[in-house]
Parts: C-alpha cells; sequence; structure tokens
C-alpha cells in the first residue's frame, strides 16, 4: 500500500523542514556576511510556515488524515500549530540580539530551535502512539544541547545535563507505559485504543499500570510535582531565550501530547475512571508546592521557573475535571474542559513569553537576574515597568488581563465537573491564585515601590527586536484580556 | 446611534481615554496632566448628568440606558449594562467624587511626585467603579470589580506611608481572595441555575430549583467576596492599614467609592439572586454588622491617628449599612443607600480634612494637634461640621442614613425573627452614643484648645481655593440630603421596593412596601 501525500496539509511542516535545511546550508557553505542572517531566515521560514496554516483553516473542512491515522490535520492541529509558530517567532525576537552579542553559535541556535519546533508540529498532528513518541524526542533532544548553550558557563552545563538525564528517564518511562497500552489494546493508533479500553474491563489494573507510567513521564515533561526537581536548575542555567521557549513552547509540547492521548485514546467512562485521581492529585501538588516554592525565590527566572509550574498544576486542572465529567458519563461537559487546556495554553504563552521579554530586556542592563535588581525600575524605565507588571499581573490572573480568562476557563471547567473533587479542586485553585498573587506582587512592588539602586537612571535601552516582542505579548495580553472571545473561539474551533 | 445607547459606557470609558491620552503625554507636562484628567473627570460627570436629567424617575424600578451586546459568547456573558433607582445614586457619587478628588489633587501632590502616573491610576479606578455600578452580567461585574484593584494597590504602595508595602499588599490579598470565592461562586449560580451571567435573569430565577443547602453554600461564597470589601468585622483589619497608608485622595476614593461596591453587590447580586438563602444568612450578617457598628467605635477610641480613627468610623457606618441591608425590608435597603450616598460624602470629606490637617502639620497624632480653630478657623469649622454629619446630627445627611437602618431593624421582614433584630437594634443604638464620643472626642483633640507648642510659630494655611472648590459641593450636598432626603429616597425607593416585593414573594413573607410604593416615612410628610 502506498501512503497517500496530502502536501497541503504537510505544507506548514515542509516549509519548517526546508527552513532548517536552509538555515544549515547557509551556515557551511556561505560567506560569514550571510551566516549572519540566519536569524532573519528563521523569523521569515516560521512566518511563511502560518501561510499554508491559514489556507488550510479556511479551507472546505475535511478532516485529513494519512498514514493510516497516525497523522490528522484537522481543526486542533491547526489551532496548536499556529500558536507553536507564534511562540517561536518571538522566541526568535527574543534570541537575536543575546546570540548576537554574546558570541554564541549562530546558526547551529536557529537550527536545534527549528528542529524542535518541527518535533512540535509534528506534535499536534501525531494521533498514535509512535508518532507522538517520536514527536517529543524530536521536540526534547534539541532542547538538551539548547539548554546548554552557554559552554563555557557551568549553571549552563549543569542545565542541559540535568535537562537530558531527567528527559531520558522519562521518556523510558512513558515508553514502557505506552509498551504495556501497546500489548492490552494490540494497537499504537490513539482511536484503536479507544475503541478497544472502551470494551475490554478484563485487564483494568494492568491498564491503571500503563496509564499511570505513562502519566508520570509526561508529568516529568510539564514538570509537574512532584517531578518538577529539574525545572528550577534548568531554567536559571540556560540562556534565558531558551528558558522561554522551554518554559512555553516545550512544556505546551507536553500538555498538547497529553491532550492528545486524552482525547483521542482514553476519553471512555471506562478509562476516565482510571486517570482522573492521579491527574488531580498531580495538579494539586503542583499548584500548591509551586506556588509555595516561588514564594522564597529571590531570583526572577527562578521564581518564573516556580510560577510556570504552578501554572502547569492550573492546566492540569482542566484536565482533571474532564476526567471527572467523562466518569460521571457527561461528555458534553468534558469538551469545555479540554476546551479550556487550549484556552488557557494560548494565555499562558503570550504572558509568559512577555515576562521573559522584560527580564531579558533588564538584564542587557543589569546582567543580573535577581529580584533585587528590579528596584525602582518605574522610575528608570517606565514602559518595561508597566509591561512587566501587566504580564505579571496577567499571570496572577487579575482582570482586564488576559490571565483572568484562563483562570476563569479553568475554574469554570473544575466547577462544571461538579462533585465533591470537582468543587474541591476549583476551591484549592482559588487559593492558590491568591498565593499567587504575593510572589508576582513582590516584582511588582520592587519595581514601582522601591528607589532605583544604581546611579545611572537612564532608561535602558532596547533593541527593536526585543521591542517587538514586548510589544506583541502585551497587545495580546490586554486584547484578549479584554475580548477573551477572540482566544475562545479559537478553542472552540480545535474540538 | 441615540444617547440612551451610548451614555453609560461614555460614562465608564471616557475615563479609560483620558487615562490613555495621559499615558502619552511627556511626564514633564504636569500642567497638561492636570488638565487632561480634569476635562476627563468632567466630561464623564457632564454624562452622567445627562443621565441623571434624562433618567424616568416614574420607572425607577426599571433598567434604563440599557445596552445589551455580544461580549464572550463562549461562557455566555454578555456586554450588559443600565442602571436603575438603586445604582444611579452611586454612579452619581463615583463620578462627583473623582472630579473633586482631581480638583484637590491639584497641588497636594504626594510624594514621590509624579503626577502622571497618579492621573492615569486615578482614572482606571474610575472606569472600575462606575463599570462595577452599571454591569448587568455577573462576569462583567467581576471584571469591573476587580479593575480597582491594581490602581488602588499602586496608589497605597508608591504614594503611601511609611508602612505603604505591608498595608497594600493586605489590602490586596484579602479582596483577591474575597473575590476569588466571590467567582466559584457565580460560576456556580450559573451551573445550578439557568446557565446565564444575566444578573436580571437570575434576579427573576432567583435560586428557585437549587437545594437548600447548595443556595446557602454558594451565598456563603459571595458573601466572603462582598464582605471583606465592605469591610465587614472580622474581615476589617486591611481598611485602617489601607486607610492611614494611603495617600489623602486614596483615601477618600477608599472610602467614598471602594467601600461601597461590596455592599451595593449584597444589594444588587446576593440578596435578589438567592433571597431564600439570604434569609438564613440575614441573622448572621446583622450579628457581624452589629458587631462591627460596637468593635468600630471601640477600635475609634482606641486610636491616636487620625486617619485611623476615621477608618475604623468607616467600619461602624458600614455596619449600619449592613444592618439596613440584612433586615430584607424595603425600608431597611433605602437606608442602606442612603447610608453608602452619606458615608461616601461624610467619610470622604473627613479625610480630605484629614489630609489637608497632615499637610500643615505633617503629622496625624492627635496628641501633638490641637487649637486647629485658632489656627486655621475655616478647616476647624469644616472638620466640626462634618464631624456633627458624620455622628448622624438631625438635619444633615449621616442621619438618614443611620436613623433609618436602626428603625428598619425594629421590623425586619416577617420571616425572620423579630427579637433577633430588635436586639440588634438595641446594640447598634449604643454604637450611635459611641460614635458621637469618638467623633467629639477626636474634634476636640484637634480642633478645640490651644496649638501645642511644637506648632505655635508654624505657618498654617486655612483653606486654599482648590480646598473650597473640591470641598464646598459636598458640604453643600451633606447639607442638601439632610434637609430633603427625598432627594435620595425618591430615587431609589421604588426600584428597592420592586426588588423588596420579589423578595418577600420568593421567601413567603409579607411585603414591606406601602400600595404606592412608598415605604420611607418622610416620603408621607411632605
Amino acid at each position: 500500500m502506498n501512503p497517500v501525500f496530502d502536501w497541503h496539509a504537510l505544507a506548514p511542516d515542509v516549509i519548517v523542514v526546508a527552513t532548517i535545511v536552509v538555515v544549515l546550508v547557509v551556515e557551511f557553505a556561505f560567506p560569514h556576511q550571510a551566516r549572519t542572517q540566519t536569524s532573519r531566515i528563521a523569523a521569515i521560514g516560521v512566518l511563511a510556515a502560518l501561510v499554508p496554516i491559514v489556507s488550510l483553516a479556511t479551507h472546505e473542512n475535511e478532516a485529513r488524515e494519512m498514514f493510516a491515522g497516525a497523522y490528522a490535520v484537522d481543526n486542533y492541529a491547526l489551532a496548536l500549530k499556529a500558536f507553536f509558530l507564534v511562540v517561536t517567532y518571538i522566541t526568535i525576537l527574543l534570541a537575536v540580539d543575546y546570540i548576537d552579542e554574546g558570541d554564541y553559535y549562530r546558526s547551529e541556535f536557529y537550527f536545534l530551535l527549528l528542529t524542535s519546533v518541527l518535533g512540535l508540529m509534528v506534535m499536534a498532528s501525531a494521533r498514535d502512539l509512535i508518532t507522538i513518541f517520536i514527536a517529543l524526542e524530536t521536540i526534547s533532544i534539541p532542547t538538551f544541547i539548547l539548554a546548554a548553550f552557554r559552554k563555557h558557563d557551568r549553571q549552563s552545563n549543569e542545565a542541559g545535563v540535568k535537562y537530558y538525564l531527567i528527559g531520558v528517564l522519562s521518556s523510558a518511562i512513558m515508553l514502557y507505559g505506552m509498551s504495556i497500552i501497546f500489548g492490552l489494546t494490540g494497537t499504537t493508533t490513539l482511536a484503536g485504543i479507544s475503541d478497544a479500553v472502551a470494551v475490554d474491563t478484563t485487564t483494568r489494573p494492568l491498564l491503571a499500570v500503563a496509564m499511570f507510567l505513562t502519566l508520570v513521564g509526561f508529568a516529568f515533561k510539564v514538570s509537574a510535582v512532584p517531578f518538577h526537581f529539574w525545572a528550577p536548575d534548568t531554567y536559571e542555567g540556560a540562556p534565558t531565550p531558551v528558558t522561554a521557549f522551554l518554559s512555553v513552547a516545550s512544556k505546551a509540547g507536553g500538555f498538547v501530547a497529553l491532550l492528545s492521548i486524552i482525547f483521542f485514546g482514553f476519553r471512555s467512562p471506562n478509562a476516565a475512571d482510571l486517570w482522573w485521581g492521579p491527574v488531580w492529585i498531580l495538579a494539586v501538588l503542583s499548584m500548591t508546592l509551586g506556588n509555595l516554592a516561588a514564594l522564597r525565590q529571590t531570583n526572577i527566572v527562578r521564581m518564573l521557573a516556580y510560577s510556570s509550574i504552578a501554572q502547569g498544576g492550573f492546566m492540569l486542572v482542566p484536565f482533571a475535571a474532564a476526567g471527572i465529567a467523562e466518569a460521571n458519563g457527561e461528555p458534553f461537559v468534558a469538551d469545555t474542559s479540554f476546551e479550556a487546556v487550549v484556552i488557557y495554553l494560548l494565555i499562558y504563552g503570550a504572558m509568559n513569553l512577555g515576562a521573559f521579554a522584560v527580564v531579558i530586556a533588564v538584564a542587557r542592563r543589569t546582567r543580573s537576574a535577581e529580584i533585587s535588581s528590579y528596584s525602582g525600575l518605574f522610575e528608570t524605565s517606565p514602559v518595561l515597568a508597566v509591561t512587566m507588571t501587566m504580564f505579571l499581573a496577567s499571570l496572577a490572573g487579575i482582570p482586564p488581563l488576559a490571565g483572568w480568562f484562563a483562570k476563569f476557563v479553568m475554574f469554570r471547567s473544575a466547577l462544571e465537573a461538579g462533585g465533591p473533587w470537582g468543587v474541591s479542586l476549583a476551591v484549592i485553585a482559588a487559593v492558590n491564585s491568591v498565593i499567587a498573587f504575593f510572589y508576582y506582587a513582590g516584582v511588582i512592588r520592587v519595581m514601582w515601590f522601591k528607589a532605583p539602586a544604581t546611579e545611572d537612571r537612564s532608561p535602558i535601552q532596547v533593541p527593536g527586536a526585543l521591542t517587538g516582542a514586548i510589544a506583541i505579548t502585551a497587545t495580546v495580553t490586554f486584547v484578549i484580556g479584554v475580548y477573551p472571545q477572540l482566544f475562545a473561539r479559537v478553542g472552540e474551533l480545535a474540538f | 446611534m441615540e444617547w440612551s445607547e451610548w451614555a453609560l459606557s461614555l460614562a465608564v470609558f471616557i475615563p479609560a481615554l483620558g487615562a490613555v491620552v495621559t499615558m502619552l503625554i511627556p511626564r514633564a507636562q504636569e500642567e497638561a496632566v492636570k488638565w487632561v484628567a480634569l476635562v476627563t473627570t468632567l466630561a464623564t460627570l457632564g454624562v452622567v448628568v445627562g443621565i441623571l436629567v434624562d433618567f424616568d424617575y416614574d420607572k425607577s424600578g426599571q433598567l434604563q440606558f440599557q445596552v445589551n451586546n455580544d461580549w464572550i459568547n463562549v461562557i455566555n456573558s454578555r456586554y450588559h449594562i443600565g442602571v436603575d433607582g438603586i445604582s444611579l445614586p452611586l454612579l452619581a457619587l463615583s463620578a462627583f467624587i473623582t472630579v473633586l478628588c482631581v480638583i484637590y489633587s491639584w497641588n497636594h501632590w504626594p510624594e514621590p511626585h509624579n503626577p502622571k502616573a497618579f492621573i492615569v491610576l486615578m482614572l482606571v479606578l474610575e472606569v472600575g467603579m462606575n463599570g462595577t455600578f452599571v454591569a448587568q452580567d455577573l462576569i462583567l461585574f467581576f471584571v469591573f470589580f476587580e479593575i480597582v484593584l491594581l490602581p488602588m494597590f499602586f496608589m497605597i504602595g508608591v504614594w503611601g506611608g511609611p508602612n505603604r508595602e505591608y498595608a497594600s499588599i493586605k489590602f490586596f490579598l484579602f479582596t483577591l481572595f474575597g473575590s476569588a470565592m466571590m467567582l466559584l461562586g457565580f460560576l456556580a449560580i450559573y451551573f445550578k441555575g439557568p446557565n446565564t451571567f444575566d444578573i436580571v435573569a437570575l434576579s427573576d430565577w432567583a435560586g428557585q430549583d437549587l437545594t437548600h443547602s447548595t443556595a446557602v453554600l454558594i451565598f456563603g461564597a459571595m458573601f466572603l467576596g462582598f464582605a471583606i470589601k465592605v469591610p465587614m468585622f472580622p474581615f476589617h483589619t486591611w481598611l485602617p492599614d489601607a486607610h492611614t497608608e494611603a495617600p489623602t485622595v486614596g483615601s477618600v476614593l477608599l472610602a467614598a467609592i471602594l467601600l461601597k461596591l461590596g455592599t451595593y453587590g449584597f444589594v444588587r447580586i446576593a440578596l435578589p439572586i438567592l433571597p431564600e438563602a439570604a434569609e438564613d444568612w440575614a441573622p448572621f450578617i446583622g450579628l457581624l454588622a452589629v458587631i462591627g457598628i460596637i468593635y468600630g467605635a471601640l477600635g475609634c477610641l482606641a486610636q491616636t491617628d487620625m486617619k485611623r480613627l476615621i477608618a475604623f468610623s468607616s467600619v461602624a457606618h458600614m455596619g449600619f449599612v449592613m444592618l439596613g441591608i440584612a433586615t430584607m425590608t424595603s425600608f431597611g435597603i433605602n437606608a442602606a443607600i442612603f447610608g453608602m450616598v452619606a458615608h461616601g460624602l461624610i467619610t470622604g470629606m473627613l479625610f480630605f480634612v484629614a489630609g489637608s490637617v497632615q499637610h500643615n502639620f505633617h503629622t496625624r497624632e492627635m496628641s501633638r494637634l490641637g487649637g486647629l480653630l485658632t489656627q486655621a478657623p475655616k478647616m476647624g469649622w469644616i472638620l466640626g461640621f462634618c464631624a456633627m454629619a458624620s455622628l448622624g446630627l438631625p438635619g444633615l445627611a449621616g442621619f438618614w442614613g443611620e436613623f433609618p437602618a436602626l428603625l428598619s431593624a425594629f421590623e425586619p421582614l416577617s420571616t425572620l425573627s423579630e427579637e433577633t433584630f430588635r436586639t440588634y437594634m438595641v446594640i447598634a443604638a449604643i454604637g450611635t452614643v459611641l460614635a458621637a464620643g469618638y467623633l467629639l472626642w477626636m474634634l476636640s483633640k484637634v480642633a478645640f484648645g490651644t496649638p501645642k507648642a511644637e506648632f505655635a510659630d508654624a505657618e498654617i494655611h486655612d483653606v486654599n481655593a482648590f480646598e473650597w472648590t473640591a470641598w464646598l459641593p459636598i458640604l453643600l450636598l451633606i447639607v442638601a440630603l439632610g434637609i430633603f432626603p427625598n432627594l435620595l429616597f425618591g430615587v431609589t425607593d421604588d426600584a428597592v421596593c420592586v426588588m423588596t416585593d420579589k423578595i418577600s414573594e420568593q421567601v413567603g413573607a409579607d411585603s414591606t412596601c406601602d400600595e404606592g410604593g412608598d415605604t420611607v416615612p418622610v416620603a408621607e410628610h411632605e
């Protein structure tokens, strides 16, 4: 049987591959002058890949499945691919000056970044355990190297090694779980698994073990407590643009994988019963411990690392809610919960990238990531201080900034699932969102309430690319906060 | 486009436009910033005055100037705004006080100066305040309710007193906790109820198909949100800190408007949507209100700082408002709304005076002050006038907030326990005596006697032109409302009656409105 290639559907991924190749070729075959342009090439390639996504989205709505159902290009995949590409574009904006000025290996950086993005693109379409696994590895392996990109910095090396070891360990655990699932169901396609687990009740204990192992693997990837300990060290040691990418794109990759597996493979009440409990616990632990640990941080990157662990916990809330709803036989309720995950991811991407953009901008002057180095930022660089305040307030979920809507759909899914477990989850999340404000406010206080620490009170110069990144993310954060319908519609279309 | 469709949106969003314009002005051009602020707030007030003129007072029980547009379809939340007799006075109060705050600020910039940022925050604050009073959708209400948090956080934290960091974060965390719980309550209503966030539709539904225990729980969640904002005892501890540390204008806005968001929430949302649960909670709310009255008054007597004393008096006054609401009668709720407006004017005014005293003496310690009447007689008299108004002297606005609230407790809703509320009434009456005590004590400390040695030769400015411009309208209103309470009762009464009749019907109690809809005794003596 010859595989069918739907080139229109594959176009976004093909463009990314082509860009990777061009970046590589330019690096070894062209003179030095051309090599400085690889960041532009990468950015243009990423934007070009958005074109077929738009044409596919506006095209007649047909299910495009390839390779025996292992690869699908539907609205769900398109929405997430577009998200990943935009995140990558912003990451490139964050990285351009950092890489140029740091005298790091230019083209290799963009080569590795785009390879990771290719994994993300495949992940959005993957409907098969093996494809998902390959996508996940394609996402991860380049980022191990990216995390250690500051070659002469011991912290960066530590970051890379830690990330690598944990990544390999989690892959192994996940793969073991997947192999049991394959053994029980005799198929690797999610659709086939879904059919098999819906009827078979004899193998439940083993299925429970398999699901648990798979979940643990993903818990490592999305740094959910208690599998989170690598994240703060890796985030702190890695180059900051890479940290931004890890905390948004790579984390989102893990969530998308989890979402696909659950949404396409384990939705039946029979299976949902098995996984919502562990997810509930992961959500509660991540929110609570992530927040409590973040309270004690004095380094802003570490604080954002713990904050992203807590945010990951918030994102797991709709998962648990969906499981509760499915177990109760309310698939429509579960649908809105899955939408909530996607909406949360989109909004989280904008606000977290924005926060990192400001961190990078400030570090250009201060060469420091200590929160105390932000003192008096409102006096010296009011625009940076105000945008940072926006991003942090948005992360805390204060209206009218986008974060409130993310929190809202999260609360909504938990309460809609209802029952003692749903309601208690919502209350725990509510208390946590109050705790979270305390450490976000800590940074805000330093920026606004303290006098500048240094004599130099001239405004921080922000290069064009970074300004663009801040402007884009700030605009999204504000517009979506005032009119959330825009993103909500994307979430609705995806399912 | 019709004016009536745009009026309310203009009243809410003109300040937002002003904030954007202010942000674009370079920081050094302070005059331009001030003028933009003045024009913006005056334009907003102008729109509100237009609404006051066009408002159909014969139908004050109905929502007017309604707009009901799509907003977030996915969650079924709509941009639904409108005003009735309950929200109109508060909207007017908010627009009015903000203008006066801008005028007062003209030459009273708290350190560290920066009028531009201060004005932007004040204008954003106004968006939130005006929006909360017109929102007719729970989610819209929630968003506006929260918008006020950040500007006030910065006002206290940047321009506040020595302990400002602690006070600002305490203010924020308390209210954020409350509103998080309130949001959960809103969502629970949505899913347990008719799947809408529309306040009008939900008031018609009135919790019909909820089990009793669920309704009581949901009411509890909303109670937390509103009670912390009011603030009721025992959630009041953020208030003295916030007030003491806040700059003058921050204190004024906090006392005059922000506290009303909580009590307004009870009247607009909690009571009409869940009347039966409210009936269960009423004795408890009444109890906390009465404790607040006594505790606030005793707290006042223990203060040495003038602003802190006024802050504690707010706890006591809001206790009277909540007592009125807890009776669930049209009489009590009319009194409560009057109390909100009166407290907004009087306490706002007291904070203005306290601010100017501090501006002159650089201290608010009452043991160091004295003889204000000899050094700055006009200011001294104004302080005396406000103290009288605050303690509820008949003929001034404070009386009509306090006295009817007490009276209403004499006869609460027929299904509530009369004994309980009459006991509350007696205890609250003691509170009025204490109020006279602490206010006169403050007055004698600050205004009477001779100036202390350290200030004997100090050059003290009496009330200046800006202060007169900002204060005179408030003073006149305090007198006007005191002499003609029907100016306000006439607006609120119909709206309150429509609401309480629904509540009475729902819980099976007797109507508390007369045939003609007039419940307020003064209305009969016209």
